[in-house]
């Protein structure tokens, strides 16, 4: 192995890379930030990676981290169970905008609500990108998608969804909420390991929204796919709530 | 096998919460939903004395994955549900099965109607044996009343982790909420339980250790792991997978596995059957009621047995076939339109030229005397 993998995070699993989301998707940047901050933060021994189904799927062996893919909408219960048994480990929910906002709404306010200590880490890419890209809570206004061809209508599909916000009118003082943006994946990495660091030491409630692009679903080419990120941020604004 | 025991009077509920705390579960995940409520009440009661935890969930799947997640970190854990909650939890239990977790459910049998009532019914056999997206690769014990809820119960935790596949307790809101003795006591073996992941040993491959703790994920044929894991420093499981040929492979070795042991699990109650020119099959709560009617014709002189299945997964095929020998009449009853009717007609296929009488009565409750007149009706 050795120089060939000298940049990857130590946490990830060298044997199944290359990994397989499509070229230019934004979770291999999410997953990177991640597999970074556990790195510096030396947890990976005590670290469950517990995933969704959807694009998030295709990480069920990216880390060399104990991990579980689960149900549509599900691992955030999942997580919940698991730490319930295993106070001691950290627990990770990493899901998608329709696994947390649309089938497993329930489960993403209800753990915010009762100050679960889990981190959900939510990709938000406005899109459900592993079916062929259909609207999702997250798609905007006017976005085209599969099954908004006309664009997305109010009046028709209803309000793009903003978890963040969502979640910070109400979760305890002492759980922690950010959105960050793949187009900044420093920043958002500060986010992650903030959020874990919430779960460690204050054993309480993290929620991150990854703002994150999908050039297939998007039909977008290298420079539209940014310039599309940067007008995605200024209606989800990244920051920490 | 029984330690200390001292007989108490129970709702059938409170025997399935005592049971569990005896069986050594930790946590009990659930959602209200009559006519299992009284389960979670008395578990969140009993909590602080048997330092056990418990989280009333926003739904029902939230309840089985909550499990699920507790039983990957190697605590026994459960939950109990009825009807349309049944269905929900199909969701969970479908992992269960495809990833070997064990896990326990207790179903209180609602009637089948959609949402429907909360007393009497045997309509979720079909749904528990079989429910999800699976191949019914679980175990289900049938229950006759209120002591059988508690050994079940018990029971039923030592099978899901020996043989780690989810195992359920199939009662009914008579049973359920049926007040009267039962004898408790604790088993003196606890199976333990070890987490599936975070687990202190990992694989190493050929080292005879890991291949036993991990070996519902080895192909027992070609001593290599199954594509729904990942073994080495870590473990990673998945339940989608690439390739059709993966999912046969992963479907025939879980069935090997289940076909090894079913011998084991397997368990059934005979009672007349030696010389009973007629046969009853029944299943739980009616096979209460069929246990005194054969009593009473016998008492006439008529000569009828009852076969019981305990396990309705699996299903004690090869002792029914046995049972029928030398028989004249057959007759199958249940509280529902042929779930139960169509696993004996299964089972009896091509084994037997006799006619199968039904009596089915969905929802409705089976008494002794209706099984009296039915089976004087067809020993004319």
């Amino acid at each position: 192995m050795g120089n060939k993998f000298q940049n990857f995070p130590k946490s990830w699993k060298t044997k199944s890379k290359p990994h397989l989301f499509c070229p230019g998707c934004g979770h291999p940047i999410v997953l990177k930030m991640l597999g970074q901050a556990i790195d510096e933060m030396e947890i990976a021994k005590k670290t469950v990676f517990l995933i969704d189904i959807g694009c998030s799927l295709l990480a069920w062996d990216f880390f060399n981290l104990d991990t579980s893919q689960t149900h549509h909408g599900r691992t955030i219960p999942v997580a919940v169970g698991f730490k319930m048994a295993r106070p001691d480990s950290l627990v990770i929910a990493y899901v998608g905008d329709g696994g947390g906002y649309a089938i497993g709404l329930q489960h993403t306010l209800s753990v915010a609500l009762r100050n679960n200590p889990i981190t959900t880490i939510l990709v938000n890419n406005t899109n459900y990108g592993m079916t062929g890209g259909q609207m999702a809570p997250t798609t905007l206004l006017e976005e085209k998608t599969s099954t908004t061809p006309l664009g997305r209508q109010i009046d028709i599909h209803g309000q793009t969804i903003k978890g963040p916000e969502i979640l910070a009118g109400v979760v305890a003082d002492s759980a922690y909420v950010a959105r960050g943006s793949v187009r900044q994946p420093l920043v958002l990495k500060n986010y992650l390991k903030r959020a874990l660091q919430t779960q460690l030491e204050k054993q309480t409630f993290s929620f991150v929204e990854a703002l994150s692009f999908c050039p297939t679903n998007w039909k977008t080419a290298a420079k539209e796919t940014l310039e599309q990120i940067e007008k995605l941020e200024e209606q989800f604004v990244c920051k920490e709530f | 096998m029984l330690g200390k025991s001292q007989t108490v009077f129970l709702m059938g509920n409170e025997a399935v919460a005592k049971a569990a705390i005896a069986a050594g579960a930790k946590i009990m995940f659930g959602y209200p939903i009559t006519p299992t409520s009284e389960i979670l009440e008395k578990w969140i009661e009993f909590s602080p004395q048997n330092h056990t935890l418990y989280l009333q969930t926003e739904d029902e799947m939230a309840a089985g994955f909550g499990v699920i997640g507790a039983c990957l970190a190697g605590t026994k854990s459960f939950t109990a549900t009825a009807g349309p909650g049944n269905v929900l939890m199909q969701d969970a239990f479908s992992m269960a099965e495809a990833l070997r977790i064990p896990s326990v459910g207790i179903i209180m049998q609602r009637g089948g109607l959609s949402t429907s009532t909360v007393i009497y019914s045997q309509e979720e056999v079909t749904l528990t044996c079989f429910g999800g997206n699976g191949e019914g690769l679980r175990v289900v014990y049938s229950t006759s009343g209120l002591q059988d809820l508690y050994d079940y119960t018990l029971k039923a935790f030592a099978t899901a982790w020996k043989y780690r596949f989810p195992t359920f307790v199939l009662g009914d809101g008579y049973q359920g909420k049926m007040k009267g003795e039962v004898e408790i006591y604790k088993p003196q073996n606890l199976i333990d339980s070890q987490p599936i992941l975070l687990a202190d040993k990992k694989y190493a491959a050929g080292d005879k250790k890991s291949l036993a703790y991990y070996y519902p994920y080895i192909n027992q044929l070609t001593h290599r792991p199954l594509t729904n894991i990942s073994l080495g420093d870590s473990v990673n499981l998945r339940n989608c997978l690439n390739l059709e040929e993966d999912i046969f492979e992963i479907i025939e070795s879980y069935k090997r596995d289940f076909q090894k042991v079913t011998p084991e699990i397997v368990e059934y109650e005979e009672m007349e059957t030696k010389n009973a020119e007629t046969i009853i099959f029944a299943h739980g709560i009616v096979a209460a009621a069929a246990r005194v009617a054969v009593e009473r014709l016998r008492e006439n002189g008529v000569k009828v047995g009852l076969f019981r299945p305990i396990t309705l997964r699996p299903f004690p095929t090869q002792q029914i076939r046995r049972v029928i020998k030398n028989t004249k009449r057959l007759i199958v009853t249940e509280s529902a339109l042929g779930q139960f009717g169509g696993m004996i007609k299964e089972a009896l296929y091509g084994q037997t030229d006799i006619p199968i009488a039904t009596y089915y009565r969905p929802a409705l409750g089976i008494t002794p005397e209706m099984l009296v007149d039915k089976v004087m009706e067809i020993e004319k």
